[in-house]
């Protein structure tokens, strides 16, 4: 399995879904995926910390780990666990179509 | 890797697989840094896999919640043979603040947060903190002595109970 067709485009994606190619992302795809992992609609809060995981995936080559996610969007850790339940970093990542954060912090 | 739980969905996505595991209960047991830190990883790794976690401070394991004490875990520079240096030299005065300072630029390189902060991001994250009775009383600590974040003061048979269908992981 690698790939899939998702809000009508092609997208290259790994075992669990994650893209991997995030040029290939655009905004109704991340809606689509959002659903796909149990997020029916992704609010403001939900946007601004896909922006922030795509911006330091571009930057740095990999995802933010919780600690740097919750530093850097200054979204508090509680909360990034409610907006998306078990595992904000991964969650997110798969959301915003970049890699599995590869840290273990 | 194996596709076993890989569900797949009408849209021909997999979604993310949980692990197996489903709840962990780690022991922390000594303390020194090197002593603390594995545990508070692996109970927020757990936690950022979505799998629950409950934390069991013992022994010398309680400094690392107490509140006058946990800013200041150190390295063990005696004792210590991957330290890689001669034990008479890790007994130096100044040698085991030495290598913590070392260690702990290390890493925030890394992310790695002093305890105190990780210890409050593993509590927001959902895990529950606990310290134990025999260990509380033989030190002669009460709940103040600690930091917020710690739950209660148990008992050993309490933890097992709290740890049914848990995996346990003693540090």
């Amino acid at each position: 399995m690698s790939t899939a067709t998702i809000a009508q485009k092609t997208i290259e994606i790994d075992q669990e879904g994650f893209m991997k190619d995030h040029t290939q992302w655009n905004e109704d795809i991340a809606r689509e995926l959002a659903k796909l992992e149990g997020i029916d609609e992704l609010t403001d809060p939900h946007w601004a910390i896909i922006r922030l995981m795509r911006k330091e995936y571009e930057e740095k080559g990999d995802g933010p780990s919780i600690r740097r996610l919750t530093k850097e969007s200054g979204v508090p850790i509680k909360e990034l666990y409610q907006l998306f339940p078990k595992g904000p970093a991964k969650k997110a990542a798969k959301i915003a179509g970049i890699p599995k954060p590869t840290g273990c912090i | 890797m194996n596709n076993q739980d890989t569900q797949t969905l009408p849209s021909d996505i997999p979604q993310i697989k949980s692990p197996t595991i489903k709840k962990v209960s780690i022991v922390i047991s000594r303390g020194s840094l090197d002593g603390v830190y594995p545990g508070l990883i692996m109970a927020n790794g757990a936690r950022m896999e979505g799998i629950e976690a409950t934390l069991f401070f013992t022994f010398f394991g309680l400094e690392a919640i107490t509140n006058n004490k946990m800013d200041d875990l150190k390295v063990a520079t005696v004792g210590n043979p991957a330290m890689h240096i001669p034990t008479l030299l890790g007994g130096l005065p100044g040698m085991s603040s030495f290598a913590t300072r070392k260690m702990k630029q290390q890493m925030e390189e890394l992310d790695i947060p002093p305890i105190r902060e990780f210890i409050g991001m593993i509590h927001d994250s959902g895990a529950d903190i606990y310290a134990c009775k025999a260990s509380v009383d033989m030190f002669g600590l009460t709940k103040e002595d600690f930091c917020p974040q710690v739950e209660d003061i148990i008992s050993v048979g309490y933890f097992y109970e709290l740890s049914e269908n848990a995996q346990i992981i003693f540090t």
